[in-house]
């Protein structure tokens, strides 16, 4: 355990938000990439956090960072839109629009956004703090 | 005046106070860290309860053999660590209140500032005793 472990805290929580902002943009800029297969269409991703763990399965200590476990992709069907003149609709007429739902990534976007700045300011904090005592009796 | 100079003597219980901020620092931290993770139990320490654990360490017995039984103050660190109660359940099962957890952290960082300024006069004065101006 490093003498500074609140940087490794703070600096995991950054990292994991920064994951989570990287899907954010991933979803928004892909809301418009039809496909003509509802199969290869563009999944919308979303980051599963976890606290991190001594051990796997150990519970966290109450010191624990977060972790992003995984980044999975979302199971709900795309929309079905009827665009017979699309150049990548299929036989049917049909293209097939990934799932993304620009207020949910808004929402993700901001709350993300918010983590992370908590994290900044638990940082300067810390930092703050450790310089003072450091320069002690001086 | 303490006869002898070590750290207890001179800083008197700030040198735990700031030990113990740091540790709770460190505990509001994953739990700001963990924020957004489902299912995580918030923690904090119980301040009184850790610094009256950490005064009675340092006046605790040693227990050097396996058949000692330890003094009340000498069991371990972690015991004071209490699991908060959210204000408000969430859906995803984590007990972090951001809010209440930036101003605990706000709290805990005065609160460390004000004992190492404690132990800093405590430096200073003794620097003036020595040199004697």
């Amino acid at each position: 355990m490093s003498s500074f472990r609140i940087f490794d805290i703070a600096a995991s929580a950054m990292n994991a938000q920064s994951v989570r902002l990287s899907t954010v943009a991933s979803n928004l800029a892909n809301a418009e990439s039809v496909s003509g297969d509802p199969n290869t269409v563009y999944k919308p991703l979303m980051p599963v956090f976890q606290a991190e763990a001594s051990a796997p399965g150990a519970p966290p200590s109450a010191d624990a960072g977060v972790q992003v476990q995984g980044v999975v992709q979302s199971t709900t069907p795309p929309q079905k839109r009827y665009e017979p003149g699309h150049p990548l609709a299929d036989a049917d007429g049909y293209v097939y629009a990934p799932s993304v739902s620009p207020v949910e990534e808004m929402v993700n976007m901001i709350s993300a956004a918010r983590s992370y700045q908590n994290s900044v300011e638990v940082l300067n904090t810390a930092k703050d703090l450790a310089l003072k005592t450091i320069a002690m009796g001086k | 005046m303490p006869s002898n100079i070590n750290g207890d003597a001179i800083f008197g219980i700030h040198a735990d106070a700031m030990r113990l901020h740091r540790q709770r620092m460190e505990m509001i931290a994953s739990n700001l860290a963990n924020a957004d993770t489902p299912n995580f139990q918030a923690s904090d320490l119980d301040f009184q309860a850790a610094l009256a654990k950490a005064a009675g360490e340092a006046g605790g017995l040693a227990t050097t053999n396996a058949g000692h039984i330890g003094t009340p103050g000498a069991a371990d660190g972690n015991a004071a660590v209490v699991h908060r109660q959210p204000n408000q359940n969430s859906l995803d099962g984590n007990s972090v209140d951001v809010q209440r957890e930036q101003a605990a952290f706000a709290d805990s960082a005065v609160h460390y500032q004000a004992s190492m300024m404690f132990a800093e006069n405590r430096i200073r004065s003794l620097l003036t005793a020595i040199s004697g101006e």
